[in-house]
């Protein structure tokens, strides 16, 4: 397995690092975080058209860039790091890895190009209510209708939901059960029955929405009836990539708690000086190489094909939910009074961490599925 | 002489062995013909039984040697240290005289360095040196001190003026432990084991050659060989394995390796035994309790995290490249990874963790983890003490304000033991 980044790799990183710091300034964060949509579309296509970010892992077949998950990794993070506004994940992660995964040839040919370009905003919608994360739960139905198929249900939790221009969505046979039955479909936004509404959510830099569907026309994807494989291939890579979001995320709470640390004054020193202060910086930085270890290793496991890859998978999002959200709540109390208001932006990448702890499954959900893998 | 490219020196290396490896040699004669040839240690100097190969062509190298199963130089145990040492500060005295008898294995060393008064405080030892008509005489006690049962030579810290400041006023020396003033005892651990002894000095003698640096310089000279103890810790484990393969020079490195690695033979144990988990959770019934799976699970993780992470520091090495910080945090992650294992074999085995031995689980495996965990984070460096470092070296966090470091040092209160 490889495990070290290419000087090309840390050079798209460090390029990239840059870039985002220059376009998604903390300032820009609060701004777009305020608005409804979350993003903003001509803004979010030039910076794609720039970076390339949506193109990196779609096959040049595709008009994508052709890398694999290590670059998309590096994407994930330096846009954590950064706490980029945009839907980047649902685009980039969920709907690609749906459309790449369960796909038909002319549909990989017709969809990914525009999603590669910027030009399509894409999510997928699988979870419902209460939310499982997993397909089984699936209650929402589609009836076959002539070439064409009809969903009767609602979605929730939906990634940039209310926004996005395709929908990529899970729904059974009627009558169906488990995992036998599932079908992905693909769903305009703007389509006739759907009605969504975005949801109130504590992290206000990744928007979520609920979708009803009522009769709604959709387009099945793939094979009818075998969506269960290529979906769960789909969540595999979703964990790993917001495994490395959150790496970012934390490496950046980390970063910014030391230098907090080192310029705060009490007691005629900076705090940085106190022992406490250094081993509890000492044990954050364990906690964020650690992660991003396991983070780094599950993106190489899955360009190399490991059979293993979801036992990885779900160690990495686990290990990343721990260490990401303990990383925040030490960066909160290292900040003390001020880290606690509003107007200090730690807590925009505590909500973040949060969000991405439970996103996907809490790290319980994650540790129970790499034990049904490993300890059988 | 040709380029120094990979090819180049697989195609020397590989040809050198052909023509010299003999499993019927014995293990001193090979091993000077590695010194000879400086292919025992080929990222030494020329002059010092190396050929100044780029760090980068050693795992070329080491690959040819495991491709004919030939033995290398002597690795194991403090020697290393010792050479690193003598490599950075030695003088060509000291280099002729010890240099190779450490590649061929034939002198054991042991490092004086704690007290019983300074453990996690190297620099406040109190081991006195002084000139005593043409000899240094030294009068201490040293403690912790791995194969001092069977050393030839000792690195010796010791204090030499205590009208100077703590880190100014000590000296770096070489001792010869077989002399009526050198006294070793074993030192029996809360494990039963006694893998380390405690050393006394009285009136023992040290040639004034055998001063390396200069009088003064013994921290400077310190810090080198802990820098090699923390760079080289996983080195030992590895090169333990021996061969089982035919020949007088194999059965002559296995015995070797039975006397070396004699002290070590709980450290697997010390490290928490993650490899024991599953097979323990199956055996006792508990892989299907859901609270001791999330334990299990919380474990594995902390553990494949840890070790990709010393892979990840590993690669960017072999790549000639600085490492991140994930080169400085090993040894402060393996004692969070004991820990958690041992809180996960006591949950597994219950009633049984009360007993030890014969009628504990696995022959007494399982209670010598429970009491050998502890050693983790406090050898080599104290979990604090390894924090402060990660802190203060990889996140340039300022020291915490001292007072022992600036007067003389014998205005400094210290224990009133040793």
């Amino acid at each position: 397995m490889k495990f070290s980044f290419s000087s090309e790799q840390e050079e798209f990183r460090s390029n990239l690092r840059r870039f985002l710091a220059e376009r998604s300034p903390t300032k820009e964060v609060r701004r777009l975080m305020e608005t409804d949509a979350g993003w903003e579309r001509d803004a979010w296509r030039k910076l794609n058209a720039e970076l390339g970010l949506t193109a990196v892992r779609i096959p040049e077949a595709y008009s994508g860039q052709g890398f694999g998950f290590g670059e998309l990794g590096i994407v994930l993070e330096e846009a954590g790091r950064a706490l980029l506004c945009a839907p980047l994940f649902s685009t980039a992660v969920l709907a690609t890895g749906a459309i790449l995964n369960a796909g038909t040839e002319a549909q990989k040919q017709a969809l990914l190009p525009g999603i590669a370009a910027g030009d399509t905003i894409a999510t997928l919608a699988w979870v419902e209510d209460p939310a499982h994360w997993d397909a089984a739960a699936t209650a929402m139905t589609a009836k076959k209708s002539g070439k064409r198929y009809r969903l009767e249900g609602f979605k929730s939790y939906v990634i940039d939901g209310h926004t996005a221009d395709l929908i990529v969505v899970l729904a059974r046979r009627p009558g169906s059960k488990g995992e036998n039955g599932l079908s992905l479909f693909t769903v305009a936004g703007n389509a006739e029955g759907l009605s969504r509404h975005a949801l109130k959510t504590m992290d206000t830099t990744r928007k979520l929405a609920r979708l009803e569907f009522k009769d709604v026309e959709a387009t099945l994807l793939g094979t009818a009836g075998a969506a269960a494989v290529p979906f769960a291939r789909t969540m595999t890579e979703a964990a790993i990539c917001l495994a490395n979001e959150m790496a970012g995320v934390a490496d950046r709470l980390r970063e910014d708690a030391l230098a907090y640390a080192k310029m705060r004054m009490q007691f005629g020193r900076p705090i940085a000086s106190f022992q406490s202060m250094k081993h509890k910086q000492a044990d954050m930085l364990i906690d964020v190489e650690l992660a991003k270890s396991a983070a780094y290793y599950a993106a190489a496991a899955l360009d190399d094909g490991d059979d293993d890859v979801a036992a990885v998978a779900s160690l990495a999002k686990a290990a990343a939910s721990e260490a990401c959200l303990q990383t925040a709540i030490h960066a909160i109390q290292i900040h003390g009074g001020i880290g606690f208001t509003w107007d200090n932006d730690t807590h925009l990448w505590f909500k973040r961490a949060k969000s991405s702890e439970v996103l996907l499954g809490d790290a319980h959900h994650h540790r129970e599925l790499m034990m049904q893998r490993w300890a059988a | 002489m040709s380029e120094l490219n990979e090819e180049n020196v697989r195609a020397e290396v590989r040809a050198w062995l052909e023509a010299n490896w003999n499993p019927e040699l014995g293990l001193v004669e090979w091993r000077n013909k590695l010194a000879d040839s400086g292919w025992g240690v080929p990222t030494w100097p020329k002059q010092w039984y190396g050929r100044d190969l780029p760090q980068a062509l050693q795992p070329v190298v080491d690959e040819e040697f495991a491709r004919i199963g030939a033995i290398g130089v002597a690795k194991a145990g403090i020697r290393t240290l010792a050479a690193a040492t003598i490599l950075a500060h030695g003088t060509d005295l000291h280099k002729e005289k010890f240099l190779r008898r450490i590649l061929t294995g034939e002198d054991t060393w042991c490092q004086l360095f704690s007290e019983p008064g300074s453990g996690s405080d190297v620099a406040g030892a109190v081991t006195r040196a002084e000139m005593r008509g043409n000899k240094w005489v030294v009068n201490g006690q040293k403690v912790w001190t791995t194969s001092a049962h069977h050393a030839h030579w000792g690195l010796l810290l010791a204090r030499t003026d205590w009208d100077l400041t703590k880190h100014k006023g000590l000296s770096y020396f070489i001792i010869d432990m077989h002399q009526p003033g050198v006294k070793v005892q074993p030192l029996k651990q809360m494990n039963g084991h006694a893998s380390f002894n405690q050393v006394f000095m009285t009136d023992a003698e040290v040639q004034p050659e055998f001063l390396v640096a200069n009088v003064g310089d013994g921290w400077a000279v310190t810090t080198t060989t802990l820098m090699h103890e923390r760079r080289g810790a996983d080195g030992l484990r590895t090169w333990a394995m021996g061969s089982d393969r035919k020949g007088r020079i194999y059965e002559e490195e296995r015995a070797e390796i039975a006397t070396t690695m004699e002290p070590y033979k709980w450290y697997p144990q010390r490290a928490g035994r993650v490899d024991l988990i599953l097979q323990r959770a199956k055996e006792t019934g508990h892989l299907t309790d859901p609270v001791v799976r999330q334990e299990i699970a919380k474990l594995l993780t902390m553990s494949k995290a840890a070790e990709w992470t010393a892979r990840r520091a590993r690669a960017a090495q072999e790549q000639g490249r600085p490492q991140g910080p994930e080169g400085s945090l090993g040894k402060l992650v393996s004692s969070h990874v004991a820990r958690a294992a041992a809180r996960v074999h006591t949950q597994l085995s219950g009633a049984d963790a009360l007993l030890t031995g014969a009628d504990s689980p696995m022959g007494g495996t399982i209670a010598e983890i429970l009491v050998s965990v502890p050693a983790t984070s406090i050898a080599g460096g104290t979990d604090e003490i390894q924090r402060n470092i990660i802190s203060e070296r990889v996140l340039k966090m300022p020291k915490e304000p001292s007072i022992d470091t600036t007067k003389p040092f014998r205005d400094v209160p210290r224990n009133t033991v040793g």
